[in-house]
């Protein structure tokens, strides 16, 4: 049964319109422009990035963090649809949960990316090389993302594979599964958090308040992406998505939105009212610093985005336009994108500890590279999401040949 | 990951296999951690070495692997009023040390920054500086004029003579923190406190993460973005495994106080050059060293002690 899911499931990705293959070939390009880059990487060294011995690290470390809190963003739906028995969300719980391990499956290519020396990534694996447990939080991060993952998985295929078989749900073996998920998707976040909080070798993000700042963060960015996807399911695909899920969605969105602007708000005052040594990061983001102003215009269009899209959130009759909502959604996104990037990265940089003042470039290589695996992320999405749609609509059925002529 | 990573290794090695190295390298590449290798493996290690880089080098290169010896705590002191800024400390770590001298930004490494700092001065004419006026806030006069040590030195300049009337020196490189940062954050146990007291790394099980340069306090620690640049003839053939051997690209560096030198009583090059003799390098379990006398007698103090890292890195004033 399994093996007859697995190539029911394959031959019915495998198919589509024009409109599918023109996706998935773009998608292709731009994932062979990341394979040449790598190669460059892993050949000339980091020196084909921007990346120095002063900021070292950039781009890629920026969207590791900021797709572990798109990861964490899927419990939004997991949440709602098992605590509170929200019948919208029910039905589409297992989309997030694609979505959850696209993005864990990115940042695993980040981690790559990121890496001196990728080829010797498997120092970190227990048992055949040595893991600086329980003292690194990278070994914490790497531990956690990889439980998540897990976890995804098992609950996110099971689910599929009952629903193609026809079966019943083991809710003993299933519902665990699900409430550890939930919690662990915090998990996920907070440890990322910690990464770079508990450094005090660098102030700027030296404080307590980074993982509450960065959940909220996460639960706006992640379902600002679901609902975009939902609305893209909605139109390309046979299965409705319920009017009620989008919804609570974009209130989630909202109040999030609100909350991380709030938290934001916070550190600038209390940094910037003492304007210490240690808030020169925090400055230099914001206004520059001797005389260096290349972060300040991602800053400020961060801010603008995220402030006007909380606003237009707010407001009912554009929260509930569909036409609308989209739109929206991308500048949350883009907004939170900025912030936990280049907004929070490299300004914890800058100065160093020993008060030198440098800038960060982001190369072509860099560029191509970061575009090429949110490529790669959004190839494995389109797939997960079809098999998982198919199977939902009952297209992809345990041998159900006449289903699939329909 | 346990598939993905053994396939990026292979595809790295394939991509080198057309190179004379390839076979060391594959040896190298699944070695075990330096800490962690028996006596044998430990030699074994140490003359593949020895002959890759005497090929390489085109001369009879030496890699030791003496142990921290016992009843050893290395310890630094550091005269800042005798510091003149001549940097002949930073060239002469990057000669003994191997470091990459190449002209394109970041093929350049120096593991010892000298930081130059303003003297400055209050001025009468700044008396009421920023006094409130009408609706102004008071800043608070010379405030904004140096005066004394500010941490945000440039440390390439070039001076014609040093030292420079206006300007006082603050060297600074890794401190060998007794509870190191750096050392907590890696993932894979690369970098340790030797039983010496060093903080070291093992140059060949680094994966080049960078936690540790963002965990380092003092900015001691520099990545290799690129192969190393290293002129045959400018090589330092007496190397130690931990110490000042070749580096390779993707891994970090940094300062080990010479363990090529001190493992066997010989004081770190930067100790031997400086002219005016700011530097002194010593035991500090043996109370007749003169880093131990200085410690006893002198006014002392330690960089951001704030940060409970404990460096053995001391500053000194008569
Ligand atoms: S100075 Fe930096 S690199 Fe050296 S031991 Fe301390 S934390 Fe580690
Ligand atoms: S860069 Fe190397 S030494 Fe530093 S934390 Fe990572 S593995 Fe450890």
């Amino acid at each position: 049964m399994l093996t007859s899911f697995i190539s029911d499931y394959t031959r019915y990705v495998l198919k589509g319109g024009t409109k599918f293959y023109a996706w998935m070939g773009s998608l292709a390009v731009l994932i062979v422009g990341m394979m040449y880059v790598f190669y460059l990487q892993n050949t000339e060294g980091l020196i084909v990035t921007g990346m120095t011995s002063q900021i070292h690290d950039g781009l890629y470390f920026a969207n590791l963090v900021f797709l572990v809190g798109v990861a964490a963003g899927a419990v939004t739906i997991v949440f709602p649809a098992y605590v509170y028995h929200h019948e919208g969300m029910h039905k589409v719980t297992v989309l997030g949960e694609m979505l959850a391990i696209s993005a864990v499956i990115m940042v695993t290519m980040f981690v790559f990316a990121h890496m001196g020396r990728p080829d010797r990534l498997w120092h970190m694996i227990p048992i055949i090389g040595i893991y600086n447990f329980p003292h690194s939080m990278l070994g914490w991060d790497v531990m956690v993302l990889t439980g998540y993952l897990i976890l995804n998985a098992i609950c996110g295929f099971y689910y599929l594979y009952v629903k193609y078989t026809g079966g019943k749900i083991n809710k003993w073996f299933f519902m665990p599964l699900v409430y550890i998920s939930i919690v662990w998707a915090l998990s996920i976040h907070t440890v990322t958090a910690f990464l770079i909080a508990t450094m005090p070798a660098r102030p700027m993000w030296f404080h307590g308040m980074m993982p509450i700042r960065f959940i909220a963060t996460a639960f706006a960015a992640g379902p600002a992406l679901i609902i975009i996807a939902f609305l893209i399911v909605r139109k390309n695909t046979k299965m409705w998505i319920e009017d009620s899920a989008i919804n609570l969605l974009s209130t989630i969105v909202t109040w999030c939105l609100g909350i991380a602007i709030f938290l934001t708000m916070s550190e600038v005052v209390v940094e910037l009212y003492a304007r210490t040594e240690h808030a020169n990061g925090l400055y230099y983001l914001m206004f520059g610093l001797h005389g260096l102003t290349k972060l300040a215009p991602w800053f400020w269009s961060s801010v603008i985005l995220m402030v006007a899209s909380f606003v237009l959130f707010l407001i009912p009759a554009i929260r509930t336009n569909y036409k609308l909502l989209p739109i929206l959604c991308t500048m949350a996104f883009a907004g939170i994108w900025i912030e936990k990037g280049m907004g929070l990265i490299v300004p914890g940089f800058i100065p160093t500890p020993i008060g030198e003042v440098t800038e960060y470039y982001p190369t072509l290589v860099e560029w191509l590279m970061t575009l090429g695996i949110w490529a790669f992320g959004f190839f494995i999405l389109t797939i997960l999401l079809k098999g998982a749609i198919g199977i939902l609509q009952g297209e992809i059925k345990y041998g159900g040949q006449s289903a699939a002529a329909k | 990951m346990l598939s993905m990573s053994s396939l990026m290794g292979t595809a790295a090695l394939m991509v080198q296999s057309g190179d004379a190295k390839a076979a060391v390298e594959w040896a190298e590449h699944f070695q075990k951690n330096y800490r962690l290798m028996t006596a044998e493996e430990k030699a074994e290690a140490r003359a593949r070495l020895e002959r890759r880089y005497s090929a390489e080098y085109g001369k009879q290169v030496s890699v030791d692997t003496t142990e921290a010896q016992p009843g050893v705590l290395m310890g630094y002191a550091l005269n800042i009023r005798k510091c003149i800024g001549c940097r002949r400390c930073v060239k002469a770590c990057v000669e003994e040390n191997n470091q990459s001298r190449g002209n394109k930004p970041g093929e350049r490494i120096e593991w010892i920054q000298v930081l130059r700092m303003e003297r400055g001065e209050f001025s009468k004419d700044k008396m009421n500086h920023g006094y409130p006026e009408g609706l102004g806030i008071q800043v608070g006069g010379n405030a904004y004029t140096p005066a004394g040590a500010v941490l945000e030195g440039q440390y390439h300049y070039e001076p014609e003579a040093v030292p420079e009337k206006d300007a006082t020196y603050m060297p600074i490189a890794c401190m060998h923190c007794e509870k190191p940062p750096c050392v907590k954050v890696c993932p894979v146990r690369t970098t340790y406190r030797d039983p010496d007291g060093v903080v070291v790394i093992d140059y060949n099980w680094c994966i080049g993460c960078r936690m540790c340069m963002g965990a380092c306090p003092y900015w001691a620690r520099r990545i290799n973005v690129a192969n190393p640049v290293l002129p045959k003839e400018a090589m330092n053939p007496v190397t130690h495994y931990l110490g000042n051997r070749p580096r390779m690209r993707g891994v970090v560096e940094k300062c080990h106080w010479c363990l090529q030198r001190s493992r066997h009583s010989r004081y770190p090059a930067c100790v031997e050059v400086c002219p005016v003799g700011a530097r002194k390098f010593g035991n500090l379990l043996d109370p007749e060293s003169e880093v131990s006398l200085i410690l006893a007698r002198k006014n002392v103090f330690r960089l951001k002690a704030e940060l409970n890292t404990f460096p053995k890195f001391f500053y000194f004033y008569d």
